[in-house]
């Protein structure tokens, strides 16, 4: 699809996405250098459970950057045509990867793995006749020719031919890691500094599984599709970015203001504290899907009377995404804000401070230096602990309505479609169960991954 | 404690104002009612007299905060801020989209919301204190472990499942409860019954968690250490000395969501068909009733300073070194 080149397109959620995670690679970098930090990271790698979370997020992650590498394909020169001409919609990355997944639409319902359709047809016989009958997928499964008798042991086959490539993997890793680890029996028996043999564990489950789910959907539509014959595993995987954004990008918004406001109350007092605590009341005593809804609904108004700010659909989904964000984040800073306070309020009566600002350090020395880097276990806290919250907030907000775009992949739109097919007989449960497992698992892995970085953050803690 | 009671009752003042003026910013100043009648009479086809008919219609003809053309005091009082923000603070709603007042619409859904809301915290505050001292009383066992790894699963599901697989599963493959709906009188257990076991359980990993963590907290101080040393028997260290000492965390995040039960559970009561508050205002998102969403945004903050007055009061109760100054 891309062989007459293509343009590259930076969304802006693309944008701010990038932007954060080279925020976090310079943290990271930061945090190498420094002994006390490298430390507290070393402590969420020595347990099992954080290198097994991390590996699954990181997954998760390769999955969100593969589909934020937006383009634009050009469209086959005609004749006497001088300028390329572009296409419309904006692809990504994984979109290419799942080329396959994503142009294979069938009819309506199809279960997973299916080779007929999910309701009966009236089927065309070649005596002339007809018949009401399942007919026969258009993509899934279409390479048997006899599907009755064939079905089962392509799909034994494939399943085998997709774990052989994760075992592959899994071997390559384990390699990998004997050679930095001292040799294959350390790994195996765990006796490595941080928990590497987790981290292989985690891994080879997931190469396995997804050898296997890939080689499957070379053939048929794994998780089925939905109504109208989109294949659900690949929009599954397309959930899987906007999850991403609104978990990360909401911190742009949380952690300045956050910041900021909290280390001003805490450290000047006086009217400063007075105002900047009756802002966070005011915003905290409106319950927050109240809040939330009340901006949402405001923000389509503004969306529906300017449709020339948005010159594709795509763009204006995407707009929507990001001022989800941000309202997510101008309704969620006001927790952190009010720990960091405390803590300001705290660290200001500490010794060095004081001697600090004896010495006659400019107060903006003060609050960067002293004050500053040591809040920045509660940050990291906060932001690894709301991350999974927001992903499962998107959800909900998708089924109330105010959510991402009804167009755009989403865990809560793929729910919110799929929950009226629950009355059907029988049922077309493939969407849901795949929506709930992809987003369990994302969720857990961040939760797992919040309750280490806490224990390893935490000065109070052990 | 009643000159405190007039205190923290000014004190609230201020706050209200400002959650009016902030809900008056986002749904008159961020967009103006010209813009807001023309998403919602279809933003291409609309003449200008439609969207001056919706205006009138809702009131929002007037200027926002100052009109000229009125006299004396119906300079300030003949506008749309004095009309839609300020008569909130008498409960004065004005009428819903549909023409229906408000008020009275909100004080017909109360009763279902509570039906749902109150058994579901109830039940679910004593299933979940209950789980996380039995946590406590086996700390560091096998059972100790797998229960918090029981939280931390229960806590990444999403709210959303359990209410289709629970409705799904008990209503639909079992036929024990109805799958939706609601009925006054004795019928009522029957259709209360399925949303107030998924509310509780939908709870449960969070907050066993969160008063494991209180509970585990108060063990370790030195009275507990002491009662230990003078014989007394480990359940009741647990009930008489570590229950009644983490009192005052519970009660700071419980106390304060008591007067948000009158609102319902959006999720629960749509799910269920429940004619409660919850499911009106899920209704008036979906349906863009900006008048009925700006009259739940106030009532969710008065509810919920009024839970802030409460969880004070409630510290005197558990514990009498606490006293109004």
């Amino acid at each position: 699809m891309i062989e007459h080149g293509f343009e590259t397109v930076v969304l802006w959620t693309d944008a701010c996405f990038f932007l954060l995670l080279g925020a976090f690679a310079v943290g990271a970098l930061h945090a190498w250098r420094r002994p006390h930090l490298r430390r507290s990271w070393a402590r969420v790698g020595e347990r099992p459970a954080g290198m097994a979370a991390m590996v699954v997020l990181l997954v998760f992650l390769l999955i969100g950057i593969l589909d934020s590498l937006h383009f634009r394909a050009a469209l086959p020169p005609t004749a006497g045509q001088t300028e390329t001409v572009y296409a419309t919609e904006v692809t990504s990355v994984l979109d290419v990867v799942m080329h396959r997944q994503r142009t294979d639409v069938e009819r309506t319902y199809s279960a997973p793995l299916a080779t007929h359709a999910f309701v009966k047809e009236t089927v065309e016989l070649p005596d002339g006749g007809q018949r009401r009958d399942f007919p026969r997928l258009v993509h899934g499964g279409a390479h048997l020719e006899d599907a009755a008798q064939d079905h089962g042991a392509d799909i034994a086959s494939r399943l085998m031919r997709g774990a052989a490539v994760g075992v592959g993997l899994s071997l390559l890793a384990a390699a990998v890691l004997s050679v930095f680890n001292g040799g294959a029996g350390r790994l195996i028996r765990g006796q490595t500094q941080l928990a590497w043999r987790s981290a292989w564990l985690t891994w080879s489950i997931v190469a396995v599984v997804a050898g296997m789910l890939l080689s499957l959907a070379q053939g048929y539509h794994v998780f089925g599709t939905d109504k109208v014959g989109q294949d659900v595993f690949y929009l599954t995987l397309k959930s899987v970015r906007t999850a991403l954004m609104i978990g990360t990008l909401t911190t742009l918004v949380t952690l300045p203001l956050a910041i900021a406001l909290g280390i001003l109350a805490g450290y000047f007092g006086g009217w400063v504290d007075d105002v900047i605590q009756y802002l966070y009341t005011v915003l905290n005593s409106i319950p927050g899907v109240l809040l939330i809804a009340a901006a949402v609904l405001m923000m389509q108004v503004f969306i529906a009377n300017h449709p020339e700010w948005f010159a594709t659909a795509a763009e204006r989904s995407d707009a929507r995404l990001l001022a989800l964000c941000f309202i997510l984040g101008m309704t969620s800073w006001t927790g952190l804000c009010r720990l960091l306070r405390g803590e300001t309020l705290k660290l200001r009566e500490l010794e060095y401070v004081q001697a600090a600002r004896a010495f006659g350090v400019p107060t903006v020395r003060i609050l960067l230096r002293h004050v500053l880097p040591n809040l920045m276990h509660i940050v990291i806290i906060a932001l690894v602990m709301d991350f999974s919250g927001l992903v499962l907030a998107e959800a909900v907000l998708s089924y109330v309505g105010i959510g991402v775009d009804p167009n755009m992949a989403s865990f809560g739109t793929l729910i919110n479609a799929a929950r009226m097919e629950l009355a059907r007989d029988p049922m077309v449960w493939w969407s849901l169960a795949a929506a709930f497992v992809f987003m369990f698992v994302l969720v857990l892995a961040a939760n797992l991954l919040a309750d280490v970085v806490r224990d390893a953050f935490d000065p109070r803690a052990g | 404690m009643w000159a405190y009671l007039v205190r923290r009752l000014l004190y609230a003042l201020p706050i209200l104002m400002g959650v009016n003026l902030l809900t008056f910013a986002l749904f008159f100043v961020v967009n103006t009612p010209d813009d807001m009648a023309r998403m919602q009479l279809g933003v291409k086809r609309v003449t200008p007299e439609a969207i001056e008919r919706w205006k009138v219609e809702r009131g929002y003809d007037k200027p926002l905060f100052f009109n000229e053309s009125a006299e004396g005091g119906g300079q300030l009082t003949d506008t749309v801020f004095f009309d839609k923000s300020l008569r909130m603070f008498v409960f004065d709603f004005g009428a819903a989209d549909d023409g229906r007042d408000i008020a009275r619409e909100i004080q017909q859904r109360m009763g279902p919301s509570l039906a749902i809301a109150l058994p579901t915290f109830v039940l679910g505050l004593f299933v979940t204190v209950s789980f996380a001292l039995m946590l406590v009383f086996f700390r560091a066992t096998p059972l100790d472990f797998w229960g918090v790894v029981m939280c931390v699963a229960m806590m990444s599901i999403s709210s959303l499942f359990y209410i289709i697989g629970g409705q799904w599963l008990i209503s639909k493959v079992w036929h024990l409860v109805p799958i939706s709906g609601y009925g006054g009188g004795l019928d009522a257990p029957r259709f209360l019954a399925l949303p107030v076991v998924l509310g509780v359980i939908g709870g449960i990993g969070s907050s066993t968690r969160w008063y494991r963590t209180i509970f585990l907290e108060e063990i370790s101080r030195d009275y507990v250490r002491t009662a230990r040393a003078k014989g007394v028997s480990e359940l009741t260290v647990l009930f008489r000395h570590v229950l009644k000492n983490a009192m005052i965390p519970i009660l700071t995040g419980v106390v304060v969501v008591i007067p948000l039960l009158f609102m319902g559970s959006l999720i629960i009561e749509s799910f269920f068909g429940i004619p409660g508050l919850g499911s009106y205002t899920i209704d008036a998102i979906q349906a863009q009733d900006f008048a009925v969403v700006r009259a739940m945004v106030f009532i969710g903050s008065v509810l919920y300073i009024v839970g802030l007055i409460l969880t004070d009061l409630s510290y005197t109760l558990v514990d009498p070194r606490v006293r109004f100054e």
